[in-house]
């Protein structure tokens, strides 16, 4: 507004002698040409970059799904919207921006299990995990660790110690108990925790049975159709 | 202000002026995204990426761009390549660029590339600015490398992913945790101060020789 | 000019007997029981783990010390050695033994200017630096063989290399299965020290008696020890009184390294505060962090980090519990007012 009193006040303090004649203007148009300019060129760029980040990020949550689920025939992706199931996302939200839950169908068209991905607090920083659970048996269909950054050579044992990660596709049951090695009476629910890293494995064991306590509620009502083959009823 | 040769703009920051580990600059990637050889060297790439093209279009348009608003000129052009950085490497090595996570946009804030620009490329022409900036590159580059080689070796027993121990190796976990990259900066920058000192010394020494014999 | 000389000094003129290596070695004594009964229940593995760091302590005190070897014989750095050696578990390797004593008296002691100068405990940083390399290594305790000659682990893995690990002869301390297993241990062989842990953190008994003669000789300030038990007691006695699932007072204070940090690492003369309302306020943060660490923290243990928490405020302790000259003080701020 008022260039002249600034300049006026300023002048005898910083006394900038190069350039006295630089306009406001002059000043507001180089830094708008200059963002323009960056604009354009950002947008180039996500032009190439972002359909190759989106399908990578697609490729990898399918690989963990399919992994968790023992290879369904197809799996369909349902976003939890005011409180409901649906397959349908809302005009204007971000998939990956919403709760959600991936239901994997057999061959026959029957629910072969859940996956469910969430994260929690382990013993350095959050776990992401994801785990499929077959409702019918209330057993475990598989689980992987999509990120952590538990302790190297302890805590990530969590996804680097096969046998640890390979009980949790042997059907064992919810809510899930961590017992140490060799204590355990055999019951279905009891995961051998890992030695040296109780914390890290007690998280993981905390997170499922947190998450299957959120989404128990939906396991009844959900459709026992694939949504390709349900036809135009929703 | 000395003036330089055209080579000495170039090898200055490689090593005798080695941004990180004489100038300190840019030591948070310096600290945080050197754990492993891999990470170290797409952090040296992206940095010395952004410098580059910084210092290419700073130089060549610094006569237009008016003195009061060259720093927010400056951070706009570091901020755009540091975007398209961010975005290439996520399409094209996405299991680096999960590592790195935030590190590459903060490359933004890396006081060493600002530095270059304000120091040099601002008032240099362009080819001297370019010999600049692949000097400083370079040495940053040098430095990444210098510290994720010596965290990877001892904190996992690898290089680039190659086994060099053998499998019954036991890792030092320390190194690949933050605490390793304080102990390694430490350890190397000692080494440096040593060297200096020694120099220093010497320099004293024979000084204090001619002294003697001339008086 | 006369023949006779009068020599004039500054004061003091009044000699004490104590000198550093007075003081040092009489504290390397004191901890010779600590040392024997840890060879009496953890055998010959024991003595090799102290050497051994023992070992990487004076090593690199005679080649890089302030005086070229001469502190060698001042009796810190062995107690350095013995102290980081104690903390260890029986069946750590000898190699990350030394070099946890290397560390330590490089990077905790000598960087500083050598003794007197440093911030830290160096057998503390020694063992904390082992704590976030070797992890597995750290928490691998062994259970009582029933041959005593037998070493218990391998400590003789080859440097660099892992220690292989039979099965069947690790265990979990007390405090590990207190955390993990909500099982409690008996107070009576903690006491004497017959469970696992640590080489010399085991038996509360010989530890005390080494304070306590310590504490007579005056070669160590009792308010800290003092201090940092009553803090503990309390603490755990009224969180055990309030809620039963927690251990009780005689068991925080008799298991892990709680005797051992509080009688020799928390009173090391250069690491501790100078005043006494310093060392109770130094005592009473050690012991609010390890009932902290230890009850809600994710390591069973937290007194090595305790001690090094509060050696980092000791510098701000001293300066805030500064006695004032009588006479001084807002009075002068007055007179320097008007």
């Amino acid at each position: 507004m008022s260039d002249e009193t600034n300049a006026q006040e300023a002048s005898p303090v910083a006394a900038a002698p190069e350039e006295p004649g630089v306009s406001a203007v002059r000043l507001f148009m180089t830094l708008a040409v200059a963002g323009a300019m960056a604009g354009l060129l950002i947008v180039m760029v996500n032009q190439f970059t972002q359909p190759r980040i989106i399908a990578y990020k697609a490729k990898m949550l399918k690989l963990a799904v399919t992994e968790v689920l023992q290879g369904p025939a197809r799996y369909d992706t349902l976003y939890l919207i005011d409180g409901a199931l649906t397959p349908d996302l809302p005009a204007g939200l971000k998939p990956e921006k919403q709760k959600a839950i991936y239901v994997g169908y057999t061959e026959a068209g029957e629910i072969k299990g859940i996956a469910i991905a969430r994260g929690e607090s382990g013993f350095q920083d959050v776990v992401m995990l994801i785990f499929g659970i077959d409702p019918a048996t209330q057993g475990l269909t598989g689980m992987k660790i999509l990120a952590s950054k538990e302790t190297p050579g302890l805590g990530d044992k969590i996804y680097k110690d096969l046998d640890f990660v390979q009980q949790f596709f042997e059907g064992p049951t919810v809510p899930l108990l961590g017992v140490k090695i060799g204590a355990g009476d055999g019951a279905p629910n009891e995961i051998d925790m890992i030695t040296g890293a109780t914390i890290s494995s007690r998280a993981v064991i905390r997170i499922i049975n947190n998450a299957v306590t959120e989404w128990e509620p939906f396991f009844e009502n959900l459709d026992k159709k694939p949504v390709a083959a349900r036809g135009e009823t929703k | 202000m000395r003036t330089t040769t055209p080579k000495e703009d170039f090898t200055r920051g490689i090593w005798r002026e080695n941004p990180v580990f004489l100038q300190m600059l840019g030591l948070c990637p310096a600290l945080a995204v050197t754990n492993t050889v891999e990470n170290a060297i797409a952090m040296g790439l992206a940095t010395f990426f952004v410098l580059f093209c910084s210092s290419l279009l700073v130089s060549s348009c610094k006569s237009f761009i008016p003195h009061e608003v060259r720093i927010s000129t400056y951070i706009l052009i570091i901020a755009t390549f540091v975007t398209l950085a961010d975005m290439v490497l996520e399409a094209v090595v996405p299991e680096v660029h999960k590592e790195l996570g935030a590190f590459i946009a903060l490359i933004v804030v890396n006081c060493m590339i600002l530095g270059r620009q304000e120091a040099f490329a601002s008032k240099k022409p362009v080819g001297r600015s370019l010999l600049d900036a692949t000097g400083t590159g370079i040495g940053f580059l040098i430095a990444m490398l210098m510290m994720g080689g010596f965290r990877e070796v001892l904190g996992m027993g690898t290089f680039l992913g190659f086994e060099l121990f053998g499998p019954s190796y036991e890792p030092w976990v320390v190194m690949i945790l933050p605490a390793g990259g304080f102990l390694t900066l430490g350890f190397i920058m000692l080494g440096f101060g040593y060297y200096e000192q020694r120099k220093i010394a010497k320099a004293k020494e024979m000084s204090d020789v001619e002294g003697r014999v001339t008086s | 000019m006369t023949d006779k000389a009068l020599h004039v000094t500054a004061s003091p003129h009044i000699r004490a007997a104590d000198d550093t290596p007075t003081i040092m070695w009489s504290v390397v004594m004191s901890l010779a029981p600590v040392v024997g009964a840890s060879i009496y229940f953890f055998g010959p593995s024991a003595l090799l783990v102290i050497l051994a760091s023992c070992a990487g302590v004076l090593l690199v005190e005679r080649f890089f010390g302030t005086s070229g070897g001469k502190s060698l014989f001042d009796g810190s750095a062995v107690i350095t050695g013995v102290l980081l050696g104690l903390t260890l578990p029986p069946g750590f390797p000898l190699w990350m033994a030394f070099l946890g004593g290397a560390f330590g008296m490089a990077f905790g002691k000598l960087i500083f200017g050598g003794l007197g100068q440093n911030i830290f405990n160096p057998a503390l940083l020694g063992r904390a630096f082992l704590q976030a390399a070797f992890p597995v290594a750290i928490t691998t305790w062994t259970v009582p063989t029933e041959n005593w000659l037998s070493l218990r682990g391998d400590n003789f893995a080859f440097p660099l290399m892992s220690p292989s690990l039979a099965d069947g002869m690790t265990g979990a301390t007390p405090l590990g299965l207190m955390k993990f297993e909500q099982i409690s241990t008996e107070i009576l062989p903690l006491f004497w020290g017959s469970t696992s842990g640590s080489v010399g953190e085991t038996s509360t008994l010989f530890i005390l008696l080494g304070g306590i003669y310590l504490a007579a000789r005056n070669h160590l300030n009792w308010r800290i020890p003092a201090s940092i038990f009553l803090t503990v007691a309390v603490m755990a006695g009224g969180i055990h009184f309030y809620d039963n699932s927690y251990p009780g007072p005689l068991f925080m204070l008799c298991s892990g390294g709680l005797m051992l940090g509080a009688v020799y690492m928390a009173t090391d003369m250069v690491t501790s505060p100078v005043t006494n309302l310093g060392s109770w306020i130094f005592g009473f943060g050690i012991g609010f962090l390890v009932v902290v660490i230890r009850l809600w923290g994710g390591l069973p243990e937290g007194v090595m980090y305790s001690i090094l928490l509060m050696n980092a405020l000791v510098p701000f302790i001293n300066r805030a519990t500064q006695p004032r000259v009588f006479g001084t003080g807002t009075q002068r701020q007055e007179g320097a007012a008007s």
